[in-house]
């Protein structure tokens, strides 16, 4: 035979070699090198994870009155799967079931659709779960139907009635509380995003508990910052199954762990006071006509805080508008969302307690008084109140253009002098060099403004608190440094689109900007005076203002204010009591808070504050109270804001009550009256008679234990009424997990116990729980 | 197993058929066969009691199969070289009647896509296609080895006539399409042509044609969207969870869980669970992988590699053109295919449906596959007896 065809032949054994050495080559990568990733992934195949949602923590009151609580809710829900392997992929249960629950049938097949580009529906209509889930369609269903839906099983054939828990709001006396509370919604996919960033770091265990797509997260207020907390931990089962889903074993199981019980310093019955009382001063500004306007006080805003002083505790604190926080149960509608978020509504769901900032105007004398007092001044000088004092070519006047002559500090604080802190401010700022400041300007104002913790975030236990800001040289240099390149540009082109409609004021603001570039970053001798008695570039939140006369009235302790007091566990057990927490101290001696509390309770026991009309009657002998009021410029064309200041008992402080009404004309007018009421409230006074058993607080005064709870997890509080004596069942609610070989199960999904159908036939009222503790059986 | 080496064979005078047989190639096969039977049982044991069924049905059908492929290739390495030629035609007519009939509906059987069985009572199948692979190897061999030398190049008319012998069964298995066993054929044609001689021009047009027709498949959609599919699977494994690349992902994860060692035969996790469709075919080497572990899996490729060693070198050592070439054919064949195979379950080779040689399961593959070793034991003992 040829050589050609041997060598050939050689060729070839050389081909069939290389393609087993390929072969052997890959069964080693495969079998040796990544046989741990095979391995993982092989152990998944096998093993479904079924999770059982834990009961979120409830929210209690400072003595224990549920603020949010969780009930049963009967929903209905669809197994698709079960659906498609009838003969008409469920078409006649579709048809049968729509009707029941009020829709029809194609909005129901596409209520089952999983979302995505070949869903006939957007979310939240089409189904963004997974899809070996069962498919929540209708909550709140009657008991009738789901007594058919469960007993009827061949006409219903994979549709399942269960009990969800759900969020409720018990609102005792009739709280609101919402920008406290917050609501829960659905997780977003950014929240999926970061976890499966974590998960993907190898920080965060795939296996265990961590948020599904069809849980519920806090949004807001103390839902949203104590989430951890109150969610409790999911309990886990992984199964092991077969390649067809059949269960064959239970691998691993973790039960559920119920999410502690917040226990916050607010009281229900004070709360209530307190939002009441805000409304009742929106509504006398709205009813009083505006001297500087044409109409009433528009009063579009408003909020109150109540603390205690000697801790930082929040007992109440409100805002208004307010929003229900119950619409967002079972999924807030796009309509109503939008009517909560748009400017016309005036944004209910910002908390103007925390978020919102203001121009402290008077109320912001503490800091301009304590700074004077640590600066020089002595609690026995003389002071000049003219009726305008001028600085450069401005005139600054005085409240109403009053005229005072000289007076003391005490009589200038209580008459609300601006004139007098005018010549003070102007005397400092020129001893700082005036419009020539050196590299390190002393500004006592400024100083002080930040001792007091305004510019600063209070560090209240709630989301996305507002900074507020101190309007001195820091920031107008931080200002110059945002905005010069911008000034300077308008100074060059002007304002064109300005100048079409309004040519006078497109000279106008150029003109400011031209000045502006050239010294923008100058903090002015107007500024400075401006600055004194809180106008200008200064804002506060009414929180600051809170926390800052608690300072006062404590003798010098900023406190972080608290909501929370701490949590406990369902059966009782305290888990974390939250200290005080002193987040800084004024820089002003004893002898000068002790002078400046006397001084500030003369604004209500002298006939010449004022804050002396509103407190009349008032037993201020007893309890002294300790008052600012303020009335903001807030802009061109907004109307003054109202504040009104305090702290009581003004020569032993407890509480600091603060209201603010937005574009709600003076201090004393609007606010003032209200905040009597709530000092009233609080020490049980009717007329002048002080009775503390008339107080909203239980005992008296704020309660610092944590309240006990019934063998059920319920918490007592004073109005407790042992629910057991008037429930029949005396059943708590089933609880337990998915039926098994169901994956990823994010609701608490619990199959109707026979029992409980056997109860309703028998027109026995089942207690519906306050409460479902999953996995607690 | 004591093998006889068989150069120790040849210098003896007169010898039985026992003792003239390759030892080595037979010991091999069967050995591959028997670690066929018990993966076959592995893969089908539970499947059969969570159906009722008998759970040795697999194995017994595949050791039947076994005994009659044992007795094929008794047969075929005994017959007179002479007649072996003679009969040639004969099962080529066969082969290509029994493609037709197979495309013929309600005749033929469609599975996985292919229009490629016969269903038989008892529940056993028979694939034209095997018989074709022996048909167009012998048929190649004779057209090539006949009229001429053995030291000249075969004639451009002969390799022509050759081609167009292996080009009627190729086409009517592309009608199936069993696009596995064209290839495995088209490489088994390549080496022949290649070894018989032929001109280079002729593996270069080949091999060019090949390339073309492949781009012109691809590119104008001739196939049908099922072997597209197994294809793209191939590309991106994670693809179609649910369809092919189910298969080849679960596949890869069984044989990527064995480890070195394996979880241990009837033990494999993903093979018991039921995770590997077409397991005791196709994919029977993903139980392998699972159960018997790097070890096992590299036992299996060497036992192959001895089989391919054992063919090759039947192939140089043969006495006469006709048998170097159907050694070749067999060699290359059996090589492509278990390279095609084993691949798809490693995930380096599209999805292409054929089976592992004497491991999977089914009774053609398994004929065919010792008839292939009755050739090879054929052409070896004549070159003894030369």
């Amino acid at each position: 035979m040829s050589e050609k065809s041997t060598l050939r032949l050689m060729v070839l054994g050389i081909l069939i070699a290389s393609l087993l050495i390929t072969v052997v080559s890959r069964l080693f990568f495969l079998q040796v090198v990544s046989s741990d990733v095979y391995t993982a992934q092989a152990a998944s195949n096998r093993v479904h994870t079924v999770e059982t949602q834990a009961a979120r923590g409830l929210i209690l009151d400072q003595v224990g009155r549920p603020l949010v609580s969780n009930r049963t809710s009967l929903i209905v829900s669809v197994d698709r799967q079960a659906l498609r392997a009838q003969e008409d992929h469920g078409k006649a249960v579709i048809d049968r079931l729509a009707p029941a629950l009020g829709m029809t049938p194609t909005m129901l097949s596409y209520r089952l659709e999983p979302c995505g580009k070949d869903a006939h529906a957007k979310p939240p209509i089409c189904w963004n779960g997974s899809p070996y889930q069962p498919i929540p369609v209708a909550k709140d269903i009657s008991q009738d139907l789901a007594l058919k839906i469960m007993e009827r099983r061949s006409d219903y054939a994979g549709v399942v009635a269960s009990l969800e828990a759900v969020r409720v709001y018990p609102s005792p006396f009739n709280v609101n509380a919402a920008h406290l509370l917050g609501y829960v919604g659905p997780v977003s996919d950014s929240e999926l995003a970061d976890q499966k960033a974590l998960i993907d770091a190898g920080k965060l265990d795939p296996n265990g508990p961590r948020l599904r797509r069809t849980d519920l997260v806090g949004r807001g207020g103390l839902e949203s910052q104590y989430d951890k907390q109150l969610r409790g931990v999911e309990g886990i089962k992984r199964v092991s199954v077969n390649l067809r889903g059949s269960v064959t074993g239970t691998v691993s199981q973790t039960t559920p762990v119920a999410g502690q019980d917040l226990v916050t310093n607010i009281d229900a019955k004070l709360q209530e006071v307190a939002e009441t009382q805000l409304k009742a001063a929106i509504d006398r500004a709205r009813a009083t006509k505006d001297p500087n306007g044409t109409g009433n006080y528009r009063a579009d805003s408003g909020a109150v805080v109540v603390m205690d002083v000697t801790n930082g505790h929040v007992l109440a604190m409100a805002s208004y508008p307010s929003y229900d926080p119950s619409q967002f149960v079972g999924g807030i509608s796009t309509k109503e969302y939008e009517a909560l978020t748009t400017a016309s509504a005036n944004l209910p769901l910002i908390s103007r307690a925390t978020q919102g900032q203001f121009a402290p105007a008077s109320t912001f004398k503490i800091v301009t008084a304590s700074a004077a007092l640590q600066n020089g001044y002595n609690p026995s000088d003389q002071f000049d109140c003219p009726s305008s004092y001028q600085v450069g070519n401005r005139v600054f006047k005085n409240f109403e253009s009053h005229e005072y002559g000289q007076l003391s500090l005490t009589k200038g604080l209580a008459v609300s002098c601006d004139t007098m802190w005018y010549q003070v401010a102007y005397k400092w700022w020129l001893e700082a060099g005036g419009n020539n400041p050196g590299a390190h300007p002393k500004d006592p104002v400024e100083e002080m403004s930040k001792a007091y913790g305004i510019g600063r975030r209070t560090g209240i236990d709630l989301p996305a608190e507002s900074r507020g800001r101190v309007g001195g040289r820091e920031f107008k240099t931080l200002q110059n440094k945002q905005l010069h390149d911008s000034w300077c540009a308008r100074s060059r082109d002007g304002y064109p689109e300005v100048a079409k409609t309004d040519p006078h004021r497109a000279t106008l603001l150029q003109a400011y900007a031209a000045d502006a570039c050239a010294n923008g970053g100058l903090f002015r001798g107007g500024d400075a005076v401006n600055m004194a008695i809180g106008q200008g570039d200064t804002v506060v939140t009414p929180l600051q203002m809170a926390v800052a006369y608690s300072a006062l009235a404590n003798g010098g302790t900023i406190w972080q204010p608290q909501i929370a007091k701490g949590f406990m566990r369902s059966d009782g057990h305290v888990v974390k009591t939250i200290a005080p927490k002193k987040v800084g101290s004024l820089p002003v001696s004893q002898a000068n808070l002790e002078f400046l509390r006397s001084a500030f309770s003369e604004v209500t026991s002298q006939s010449f504050g004022t804050g002396y009309p509103p407190f009349q009657g008032f037993p201020l002998n007893q309890i002294p109270i300790a008052a600012k009021t303020g009335t903001g410029q807030a802009g061109s064309n907004k109307q003054s804001t109202s504040w009104f200041a305090t702290f009581a008992p003004a020569n032993k402080p407890k509480y600091a009550v603060v209201m603010m009404v937005s574009q709600g004309g003076t201090g004393s007018k609007t606010s003032a009256p209200s905040v009597r009421k709530i000092y009233e409230a609080i020490y049980g006074i009717r007329g002048s008679s002080i009775d503390p058993a008339r107080s909203v607080l239980f005992g008296g005064e704020p309660t610092q234990t944590f309240p006990k709870v019934t063998v059920n997890g319920e918490p007592i509080y004073p109005e407790y009424r042992d629910s057991r004596t008037t429930s029949g069942g005396g059943a708590t609610a089933p609880s337990g997990q998915s039926p098994s070989g169901s994956p990823s199960s994010g609701l608490v999904v619990v199959p109707l116990a026979a029992g409980w159908l056997a109860n309703k036939r028998h027109g026995r009222r089942s207690r519906t729980s306050t409460r479902s503790r999953g996995g607690t059986t | 197993m004591t093998l006889a080496y068989p150069a120790t064979l040849a210098k003896r005078k007169s010898t039985s058929y026992l003792q003239r047989l390759d030892w080595v190639l037979v010991g091999s096969a069967l050995s591959l066969s028997i670690i066929g039977a018990l993966l076959v049982y592995s893969a089908t044991k539970s499947k059969q009691i969570d159906a009722g069924l008998d759970p040795q049905s697999y194995l017994k059908k595949h050791i039947l199969n076994l005994v009659i492929g044992l007795v094929l290739g008794v047969v075929v390495s005994r017959f007179d070289y002479r007649l072996l030629r003679a009969y040639t035609p004969i099962l080529y007519g066969a082969a290509v009647l029994g493609l037709v009939l197979v495309l013929v509906p309600h005749v033929g059987h469609t599975i996985n896509g292919a229009h490629a069985w016969f269903l038989l009572p008892g529940g056993f199948s028979f694939q034209p296609s095997e018989v074709a692979k022996i048909a167009i190897i012998l048929g190649m061999s004779m057209i090539l080895s006949e009229k001429r030398d053995a030291e000249s190049e075969p004639r451009d008319i002969d390799v022509l006539y050759a081609l167009g012998v292996a080009a009627l069964p190729i086409a009517l298995i592309m009608l199936e399409p069993d696009l596995g066993t064209v290839l495995v054929i088209a490489c088994a044609v390549l080496a022949i042509v290649a070894v018989s001689g032929a001109p280079i021009r002729w593996l270069v047009g080949l091999v060019s044609a090949g390339v073309l027709v492949s781009f012109v498949v691809f590119r104008f959609g001739i196939l049908s969207q099922y072997q597209v599919d197994r294809f793209t699977a191939f590309t991106d494994p994670t693809s179609n969870t649910h369809g092919i690349g189910f298969n080849t992902q679960q596949a890869r994860i069984a044989i990527g869980s064995g480890g070195i060692f394996g979880q241990g035969l009837f033990h494999g996790a993903q093979t018991q669970g039921h995770f590997v469709p077409e397991n005791q075919t196709d994919f029977v080497y993903s139980v392998a992988g699972e159960e018997l572990g790097f070890v096992g899996s590299v036992l299996i490729v060497i036992l192959l590699a001895v089989i391919l060693w054992r063919a090759i070198y039947i192939a140089v050592r043969a006495s006469d053109l006709f048998g170097r070439l159907v050694a070749t054919g067999v060699a290359t064949w059996m090589a492509f295919q278990a390279f095609e195979n084993i691949g798809m379950n490693l995930g380096i080779t599209p999805v292409t449906g054929v089976p592992l040689p004497f491991v999977s399961y089914g009774g053609s593959s398994m004929f065919a596959n010792w008839i292939a070793i009755g050739l090879l034991i054929n052409v070896h003992m004549r070159a003894k007896e030369g």
